[in-house]
């Protein structure tokens, strides 16, 4: 039991923690800052170009097409339902249900655009 | 819209900075007693920093508020590793992985009256390498059976074996050597 302890010791003496030298200290710190800096421009760069890069346009414009998508799907869905509730009419209902449709195709478009 | 990604950067490069403050001494310590020389040591410490760096924002989101150390001392000791295989592959530089532990202390170290001392230090390079990876982690940085266990990618209670054990196999080294 007494070994043990005299090894731990030792070990403790023998295994005691390094010093780095200075210089490596500075020169990782200078490293590290640079690779900052140059992520930071790198993002800098990249907000900027994708403003200004069309290819950088693709993401909202599909999103748009998907949006435009959905809301075309939903105003059709609507005039299907519209048609199955009301029994086959006159030229002057079905006029009216193809008003109502385009005033739903109105409504989806004003809330796709709307900046909110 | 773009500003907070920016800030985001800002406090993850901090944080890092304060990891890197904080762990430069342990990493720097485990790199010495691997490679046992200042030179390596350093491009060894180099390196773990900036692999460290690239992977920071995963390590801490899966951290889960656990401390960094023991994936900082896994990153340098797959490093490590990774060097001893490039260089055993290179017959011109061949390299002894039991060697470094001896070649840490300076020769006016072991002889002044440092006998004992020197008996460990051999007896630690004679151990197989998890081992005596284990004692470096524990005795040159302090860290304890959970801190190890994440490093070396064990259970806490294999862990707690594997240092029982590397004592133990050291006590009869030791002892044998006295004997001799």
């Amino acid at each position: 039991m007494a070994e043990a302890i005299n090894v731990e010791l030792l070990l403790r003496r023998a295994l005691a923690p390094v010093e780095p030298p200075e210089r490596l200290a500075t020169q990782l710190a200078a490293t590290l800052q640079s690779i900052t800096d140059m992520a930071a421009e790198e993002l800098e760069g990249w907000e900027l170009a994708s403003m200004r890069d069309p290819r950088n346009w693709v993401r909202p414009a599909a999103a748009l097409v998907v949006g435009s998508a959905a809301g075309a799907a939903l105003v059709l869905l609507r005039a299907r339902q519209r048609h199955r509730d009301q029994p086959p009419g006159s030229i002057g209902e079905l006029r009216e249900r193809a008003a109502e449709t385009a005033q739903d195709f109105a409504d989806e478009a004003r809330k796709l655009l709307d900046p909110r | 819209m773009l500003e907070p990604k920016g800030n985001a950067k800002a406090q993850l490069d901090a944080e890092f900075s304060d990891l890197y403050k904080a762990h430069l001494r342990d990493v720097y310590s485990y790199a010495f007693y691997r490679v046992g020389n200042h030179h390596d040591a350093e491009d060894l410490t180099e390196q773990t920093f900036l692999q460290a760096y690239r992977h920071f924002e995963r390590a801490l989101r899966e951290s889960d508020g656990r401390p960094l150390r023991p994936w900082l001392i896994r990153i340098a000791h797959n490093l490590a590793a990774n060097l001893y295989r490039d260089r055993a592959r290179r017959p011109q530089s061949p390299l002894d992985e039991s060697a470094p532990i001896a070649a840490a202390h300076t020769t006016e170290e072991l002889v002044a009256g440092r006998d004992e001392l020197k008996r460990v230090l051999e007896g630690v390079a004679l151990l197989p390498d998890d081992r005596r990876e284990a004692l470096i982690m524990r005795f040159a940085l302090g860290m304890d059976n959970r801190e190890i266990a994440r490093a070396l990618g064990r259970t806490d209670g294999a862990t707690k074996v594997l240092i029982h054990r590397a004592i133990k196999q050291l006590e009869g080294l030791v002892a044998m050597d006295e004997d001799t």
